[in-house]
């Protein structure tokens, strides 16, 4: 029985209690050579094992298996087996080791990606993720692979179950991440709610982008800001300025990089559409090809058509189509006809068109805030909060206890009256 | 010349006053009253006008010791008055040859008093001299002078005067901060009670906030101005410019109270009123709501206020304002308006009318919607209720988005999960 036989034995007897696991596991680190050099045969030790059962050792063999080129049969063979794989392993084992976990997952990505079918990849990445994650709070490195195989194979809807859990852990031991896995993920879920015409939620996944800690610019920063740039265009009409926690590598150097957005962004503020859509051509090198942002450059100058005529509703009462299409710079009024119907179906304004007299009367909006259905979303939102309340209360609670800060605060505090002394002079520092 | 100047007429076809220059000129004296005449000269558009004007400053400035003034005034005139009113050489050979002796001699006594350490003489000696820079149009000169004069001023007597002459000599030369300067120094000078000081002290501040444009307070100051200043103050300003600039400033700035209290019920401000009676009715029909009359008086001034010095460049923001004052306390009292009986109270177009409403109302001035299609002005009030429901959702989203995002980046701060620069990615 040679070494791979062996340990194939090894496997299948250890994978019982959680001391033979974890045994197993240091075994398996130490095979890894071993399982290279045999790459050959690995397919039917693989055949030998059972993905739930032994999920670490198939996990190490799968892993093996896939490294260096493999031909297209191979590839197609390897996807299916790895599907399978991550949608039946078993929790608890996979997660002592990680970056094995991982680098099957992003092979997997890989393979998918070069046979240009990356639909086949979802939906074992999306188990993969719940199987790694110890809780929905946690960022693993597969989700910004798994978001960037739903943009690629449009299906947004499919990736709202991961994006809409709010992320607040980040643990490198459990998960194995690494700083641009998160960045990544920012982007890429920003994309999907850019695809999903979820603005709001964009412009929050952009901005993490770009608050970030970080001591050197990357290009993922850049080509966040961007979108990010153009989507507060849409949404808001304006570019909020940085937050005071941006990292000061990218509040210096930010600015020279993007300068186009920049310019489209003044434009815009001056509410004329002409130069809006000039500057969008001057730059247009830029917006498509370099950053392929054309078709949310388009969108702005939709934003900015409705922005003015939402404008309007503030000074007019009633106005003629034709004062519309003078005053926004619109063809004629047919054209601002289409506008408002356009505007009144999204919910953007409330009027209502006399086409007799070609003239448009604008309404209030008749939400008065006092139905039901009102009062049990605010009864969410405050639910939300108080939760979110709750949580901060938490974290407030594991700071103060928290090691670090407490050295640093018996520091500084100067001597006060042994009464009022909260925290004792001398922390005991051995712990 | 300037853009806006019309031909004479004005909008309604009515003509305006011609300014009679004689009578204007002989409001002033001293050193404005040339420059006045000059500033007339060179913005006017009839020939007659401006030939007057010119003459009358050559022969003030004959009066006085300032060649290098003689000379350019002798070149505008180009000939054009005939041959009393060309280079006179010899009257300018004889004014700078008296001009150096004093000049030496004036040098030497100061030299002299400054030797024997007596101050009040030093003083004096420094006086002498900046007058005479200021004789000669060397204002430069005359203002150091002046100002050296402080170190040796000894009674508050000498510190008003100090500050008198070297207010005089800013506002020729434009430095209205210095004025600013003087005029508070003088102010904080106790004893003082003259109220002719006091007066020339308040409209010295009025005109330096009137050119920093801050006609609120330049309003205050003037129509606080006691009407004891007569003509005492003859070589900056003329009563008749107190009740103009205060006028006008306070109608552009001034609420409705204010304008009440601090200028139709101020029996001070109605003597200055008395002397511009075009400015008094203007202000009467403002605050009766006499909207036609008054913009009517506006536009009757206006020839005659592009040629001031001071008020020149600040005519067209006031009247803006004061027009824009009009339409808001117009349609105030109303819940709705119709644009046409509007149009006609303001001698204006309908769509012109409508235009300038969008942008008050844009600017928030009003709070109305306009009936476009109707031609009626509907009062809109915010509900209060409604707008409060808005915030309150808002801001708890806001809320919830601020603190995620708090709490991720906290995470990654604890994680050090700072993005390096050189390490090389996986």
């Amino acid at each position: 029985m040679d070494a791979l036989d062996q340990l194939v034995a090894q496997v299948q007897a250890l994978s019982g209690s959680e001391q033979d696991v974890a045994h197993l596991s240091s075994l398996l680190k130490q095979a890894d050579e071993l399982l290279r050099t045999h790459a050959l045969r690995l397919p039917f030790s693989l055949s030998s094992l059972h993905p739930t059962k032994h999920s670490l050792g198939y996990l190490y063999l799968l892993e093996a298996q896939s490294s260096g080129t493999l031909t297209r049969e191979q590839s197609d063979s390897f996807l299916a087996l790895a599907s399978s794989f991550l949608t039946v392993c078993a929790p608890e084992q996979i997660r002592l080791a990680p970056d094995k976990f991982n680098s099957v997952c992003r092979r997997l990505r890989d393979q998918a990606m070069h046979l240009h079918e990356p639909m086949r990849a979802i939906l074992p990445l999306q188990c993969a993720i719940r199987k790694l994650q110890p809780s929905s709070e946690y960022l693993t490195a597969i989700h910004a692979d798994y978001l960037q195989m739903c943009l690629l194979s449009k299906c947004y809807k499919a990736s709202l179950s991961i994006l809409e859990d709010d992320i607040f852990e980040i643990d490198q031991k459990k998960t194995s991440l690494v700083p641009r896995d998160f960045l990544l993920y920012c982007y890429y879920g920003g994309m999907i709610y850019i695809g999903l015409k979820k603005f709001s939620k964009a412009l929050e996944f952009f901005q993490h982008a770009i608050t970030a800690p970080t001591t050197a610019l990357n290009a993922i920063t850049i080509a966040a800001f961007g979108k990010y740039v153009l989507v507060s265009l849409i949404q808001n009409g304006q570019v909020p300025p940085f937050p005071k926690y941006t990292p000061a590598v990218v509040l210096r150097n930010l600015k020279s990089c993007v300068q186009d957005y920049l310019d489209l962004a003044n434009l815009y503020a001056s509410r004329n559409i002409a130069e809006v859509k000039r500057c969008i051509t001057q730059h247009e090198e830029v917006f498509k090809n370099q950053d392929n942002n054309l078709g949310l450059a388009k969108q702005v100058i939709a934003s900015l058509y409705k922005r003015n005529i939402q404008r309007l509703t503030q000074t007019y009462l009633t106005l003629s189509l034709q004062d519309i299409a003078n005053t926004v710079q619109l063809d004629d009024e047919k054209d601002a006809e289409l506008h408002i119907l356009q505007m009144i179906k999204d919910g953007d304004i409330f009027a209502a068109i006399n086409q007799k007299d070609g003239m448009v009367s604008f309404q209030e909006d008749p939400e008065q805030y006092n139905t039901c259905d009102m009062t049990q979303r605010l009864n969410n939102e405050i639910h939300h909060i108080v939760c979110l309340a709750k949580k901060l209360t938490w974290v407030d609670e594991q700071v103060s206890c928290d090691h670090a800060y407490l050295s640093k605060i018996g520091r500084d505090r100067p001597r006060y009256d042994e009464d009022f002394d909260l925290v004792p002079q001398k922390i005991y520092t051995n712990i | 010349m300037d853009g806006s100047e019309n031909h004479g007429r004005g909008p309604t076809g009515a003509t305006p006053e011609q300014i009679d220059v004689e009578s204007y000129a002989s409001l002033y004296s001293g050193h404005t009253k040339i420059a006045r005449l000059h500033f007339i000269a060179d913005h006017s558009n009839s020939r007659n006008l401006e030939l007057e004007a010119l003459r009358m400053a050559l022969d003030e400035i004959r009066k006085g010791e300032n060649t290098v003034l003689f000379k350019e005034c002798v070149e505008k005139i180009n000939g054009r008055l005939g041959p009393g009113y060309g280079l006179d050489q010899e009257w300018i050979d004889t004014v700078e040859r008296r001009a150096a002796q004093r000049q030496e001699k004036l040098e030497m006594e100061l030299n002299g008093y400054r030797t024997n350490l007596i101050k009040e003489s030093i003083r004096m000696g420094y006086n002498d001299l900046g007058d005479f820079h200021y004789a000669r149009g060397d204002l430069q000169q005359a203002f150091k002078c002046y100002v050296r004069t402080r170190d040796y001023c000894t009674t508050s007597k000498h510190i008003i005067a100090m500050c008198l002459n070297v207010i005089l000599v800013s506002i020729e030369l434009g430095h209205f901060v210095h004025v600013s300067n003087y005029v508070s120094k003088a102010d904080q000078t106790p004893d003082v009670q003259d109220p002719v000081v006091l007066a020339k002290l308040k409209c010295a501040a009025g005109l330096a906030h009137l050119e920093s444009k801050k006609y609120k307070l330049a309003a205050r100051k003037f129509v606080d101005t006691n009407f004891e200043l007569g003509s005492n103050y003859s070589d900056v300003i003329a009563p008749q410019d107190v009740a103009t600039y205060g006028g006008l400033c306070a109608l552009a700035s001034f609420d409705r109270a204010e304008l009440k209290s601090k200028v139709i019920d101020n029996i001070n401000f109605r003597n200055f009123l008395e002397l511009v009676p075009e400015v008094r009715e203007l202000i009467h029909d403002f605050y009766a709501s006499r909207y036609a009359s008054c913009l009517g008086y506006l536009q009757k001034l206006k020839p005659n206020l592009l040629l001031d010095i001071h008020l020149y460049d600040h005519v067209e923001t006031l009247y803006e304002q004061i027009r824009h004052k009009a339409l808001i306390q117009y349609t105030n009292p109303f819940i709705s308006v119709d644009l046409n009986t509007m149009a006609s109270a303001f001698k204006t177009s309908v769509t012109g009318l409508e235009k300038e409403l969008a942008a008050l109302i844009t600017e928030n001035q009003i709070q109305a919607r306009i009936d476009s299609h109707n031609k009626i002005l509907y009062a809109r009030h915010a509900d209060q209720r409604n707008t409060t429901f808005q915030r309150v959702l808002q801001t708890g989203s806001d809320f919830q988005r601020e603190t995620r995002a708090m709490l991720l980046r906290a995470n990654l701060m604890r994680q050090d999960f700072v993005m390096k620069g050189n390490r090389k990615q996986p």
